[in-house]
C-alpha cells in the first residue's frame, strides 16, 4: 500500500532533480525552462498527496492554479528566450555573462 | 451545498484597478493613434482614483471576505496607498526616458498597472493561494518590463536571469507552502496559526516548510544568499524599469513576509527569527562591502538595496524574545517604517539617474555625476539629500529609519547585531559620500545643462525635499506605521 511518505519522497526527488538541473545546467536554456516546469510539478505532487491524505479539497484546487500560472510562466519564459536569441544568436547559459562587476 | 455571494465592497480598489486595466487594454487597441498618451494618462488616473477608493472604503477593523481568502486591514491599506504613489511617481519619472528610447509602448503602462494589481492582491491575501497568484502577477509583469527594450542584448539577458531565478524562488516558496499545508491541514493564515497554537501540526514537516518559505521570501526581497539576481537585473534593465523593481515590489515583499511569517507562523517566531538573523547579517555585510567596489552606480545602488533590505529584516527579527511578545509591535512597525523610507529614497536615487540620462546617453556610472554641482546646483543638492539619507547621516529620514530598527534590535537584547549593523553602515557611508565628493569637487566631463520635462523636475525636487522634511518630522510617518499595524494585529 502506498503511504503519504512515498509520495512526499517522490516529490522531494523530483524537486531536487529540478533544482540541480537549474544550477548544474550550463548548456541550454530550454532545459532550464523544463527544470522549472518539473519543479512546479513536484510541488503539485506534494499538494495532491497532502490533499488526499488530509481529506481536504483545497490542495487540489491550488494545483489547478499552479498549472495555469505555470503555463503563463513558460509562455513568458519562451518569449524572453526568443528575444534573447534574436539579439545574441545563442541560447547557451554560459553566454549570459555580459553583466558582471 | 449553497452558494453565498461574497461581499465585494472591501475589495473595491482591486476590482476597480482590474476593470480599468481591461478598459485601458481595449481602448489602446482601438485608439491606436493616441494610444501612448491615452494609456499613460489613464494609468495615472487609475492609480490616483484607486487611492481615493481605498481611502473612502477604509474601515478601522479588519474585514474578511471571499471565504476568508481576502483580508482588508489598516496595514494593507497603508501599504497599498504607498504602492499606488510609488508606482505613479515611477511612471512619471520614466515616461520621457522611455520615449527617448522609443519603448514607451501603451503596453508598458498596462503592465505597470497589472503589476500594481498583483501587489494589491499580495498585500490583502489571507490565504496561500491569493498570495501566490498576486506574487506571480507582479513577477510576470516585471519580467516582461525588464525585457521591454527588446533590441538591447543587456536588457534581455537581465530579463532571462530575473525570470529563471524568480521562477526558482516561486518554486521554493510553493514547496514551502505545500509543506506547511501538509503539516497544518490548512492554507488559510489564521487557520494555520490556530493549528500551530493547538500543537496539531507536525513539527518536522512544518520546520522543513518554513525553511523553504524563508528562502522564497528572501529571494523576493533580494537578500543574501539569494541576492545574485539583484545587481545584474538592476544594471541590465532600462533605468525606468529598475526604478519600478527597486520601489513598490519591496513593499509587496515586506507585506508577504508579514503575512506569511507573522500572521500565519507567529507561534514559531523564534525559529524563523534565527534564520532571518543569518540572512540579515550576511546582507548588511556583503551589501555594504560589495557596493564599495562598484563603478556602475546602478550596481552600487543594487548592493546598497541589499544592505537596506537586511536592515529592514532586523526589525522583523526583533519581535519575540524568549516567548515575550512585548516588543513585537514596536519592532514590526520599525521594519515597516524602514521599508517605506527606503522606497522614498530609492525613488529619488533612480529618479536622479533618469534625470541625467537623455536620448543616446545612459547615466549609469559614478563618473557621470562629476561636477553636477556646476551643471545644476539644485539637483546636486537633491542627490546630496538622497545620499546622506541612505548613508544614515542624522536628520534625514534614512537616519531615523536606521535608528528605529536599531532601537528595536537593542530592546530585544541583540547588542552584537546592532554593533555589526552600525559598523557596516559606517563602511557603507564611504560609497555614498564618494558620490557627493564627485558631484561637488570634480570637474564636469560634459558641462551641458540638464534636459528634463518640467513635471520630472518638480516631482524630483518634491521627492528630495520630502526626504529632508520627513527627517525633520519623522514622528508622523512612524506613528502612522505603528497605528496601521496596531489596527491589524
Amino acid at each position: 500500500m502506498l503511504s503519504l511518505s512515498h509520495f512526499l519522497i517522490l516529490g522531494a526527488i523530483l524537486f531536487a532533480i529540478s533544482v540541480v538541473g537549474i544550477f548544474l545546467n550550463r548548456k541550454n536554456l530550454i532545459v532550464l525552462l523544463m527544470a522549472i516546469e518539473l519543479m512546479l510539478l513536484a510541488v503539485n505532487m506534494n499538494f495532491i498527496a497532502f490533499s488526499h491524505y488530509l481529506g481536504d479539497i483545497a490542495g487540489q484546487v491550488f494545483v489547478f492554479f499552479i498549472l495555469t500560472v505555470a503555463a503563463a510562466e513558460s509562455a513568458i519564459g519562451l518569449a524572453i528566450l526568443i528575444v534573447m536569441f534574436r539579439n545574441m544568436r545563442t541560447i547557451h547559459v554560459d553566454d549570459l555573462d555580459s553583466l558582471k562587476g | 451545498m449553497n452558494f453565498v455571494v461574497p461581499d465585494f465592497y472591501p475589495a473595491a480598489a482591486e476590482i476597480f484597478v482590474a476593470v480599468m486595466a481591461l478598459v485601458i487594454m481595449l481602448a489602446s487597441t482601438f485608439a491606436r493613434s493616441i494610444a501612448r498618451s491615452l494609456s499613460y494618462y489613464a494609468t495615472q488616473f487609475t492609480l490616483i482614483a484607486a487611492a481615493f477608493v481605498t481611502i473612502f472604503t477604509m474601515e478601522g477593523e479588519p474585514v474578511y471576505t471571499f471565504s476568508n481568502l481576502f483580508i482588508r486591514d489598516l496595514m494593507g491599506d497603508f501599504l497599498k496607498l504607498m504602492i499606488y504613489f510609488s508606482t505613479a511617481i515611477a511612471l512619471l519619472y520614466g515616461r520621457a526616458y522611455l520615449a527617448d528610447r522609443k519603448i514607451d509602448k501603451p503596453e508598458y503602462y498596462l503592465l505597470a498597472l497589472l503589476m500594481t494589481l498583483g501587489m494589491m492582491v499580495m498585500v490583502t491575501a489571507n490565504h496561500m493561494l491569493p498570495m501566490y497568484i498576486g506574487l506571480e502577477m507582479m513577477s510576470l509583469a516585471l519580467y516582461t518590463m525588464v525585457a521591454f527594450d527588446r533590441d538591447s542584448a543587456r536588457s534581455t539577458e537581465a530579463a532571462m536571469k530575473y525570470f529563471v531565478l524568480g521562477a526558482l524562488a516561486s518554486g521554493l516558496l510553493l514547496y514551502g507552502m505545500s509543506m506547511v499545508y501538509g503539516a497544518t491541514g490548512s492554507l488559510e493564515f489564521s487557520a494555520i496559526a490556530q493549528a500551530i497554537y493547538n500543537e496539531a501540526a507536525n513539527r518536522t514537516v512544518l520546520m522543513f516548510g518554513l525553511v523553504f518559505l524563508v528562502a522564497g521570501i528572501s529571494f523576493k526581497l533580494g537578500v543574501v544568499p539569494f541576492h545574485m539576481w539583484v545587481p545584474d537585473v538592476y544594471q541590465g534593465a532600462p533605468t525606468a524599469v529598475t526604478l519600478m523593481i527597486a520601489t513598490a515590489p519591496k513593499l509587496a515583499a515586506f507585506a508577504m513576509a508579514v503575512r506569511l511569517l507573522i500572521w500565519a507562523l507567529f507561534d514559531i517566531a523564534e525559529e524563523w527569527q534565527t534564520m532571518l538573523m543569518l540572512v540579515a547579517v550576511a546582507s548588511i555585510v556583503l551589501g555594504n562591502l560589495a557596493a564599495i567596489a562598484q563603478q556602475n552606480i546602478k550596481r552600487m545602488l543594487a548592493y546598497s538595496g541589499i544592505s537596506h533590505m537586511g536592515f529592514m529584516l532586523l526589525g522583523l527579527l526583533a519581535g519575540v524574545v524568549d516567548g515575550d511578545r512585548h516588543f513585537a509591535l514596536n519592532a514590526y512597525s520599525s521594519a515597516m517604517f524602514y521599508a517605506v523610507s527606503y522606497v522614498i529614497m530609492s525613488l529619488a536615487s533612480f529618479g536622479m539617474l533618469i534625470l541625467l540620462s537623455r536620448a543616446g546617453f545612459e547615466a549609469e556610472n559614478i563618473d557621470d555625476f562629476k561636477g553636477l554641482s556646476r551643471r545644476s546646483p539644485w539637483f546636486a543638492l537633491m542627490m546630496l539629500f538622497v545620499m546622506f539619507s541612505m548613508a544614515g547621516i542624522p536628520f534625514f529620514i534614512g537616519f531615523f529609519a536606521k535608528l528605529s530598527v536599531l532601537q528595536a534590535v537593542v530592546a530585544a537584547g541583540y547588542f552584537w547585531l546592532a554593533v555589526v549593523a552600525v559598523l557596516m553602515s559606517v563602511a557603507g557611508a564611504f560609497y555614498y559620500l564618494r558620490v557627493v565628493k564627485v558631484m561637488y569637487f570634480d570637474e564636469p566631463v560634459d558641462a551641458s545643462p540638464i534636459h528634463a520635462p518640467a513635471e520630472v523636475r518638480v516631482m524630483l525636487s518634491a521627492n528630495g525635499i520630502a526626504i529632508a522634511a520627513l527627517g525633520l518630522a519623522p514622528q508622523m510617518l512612524m506613528s502612522l506605521c505603528a497605528y496601521a499595524l496596531l489596527g491589524s494585529l
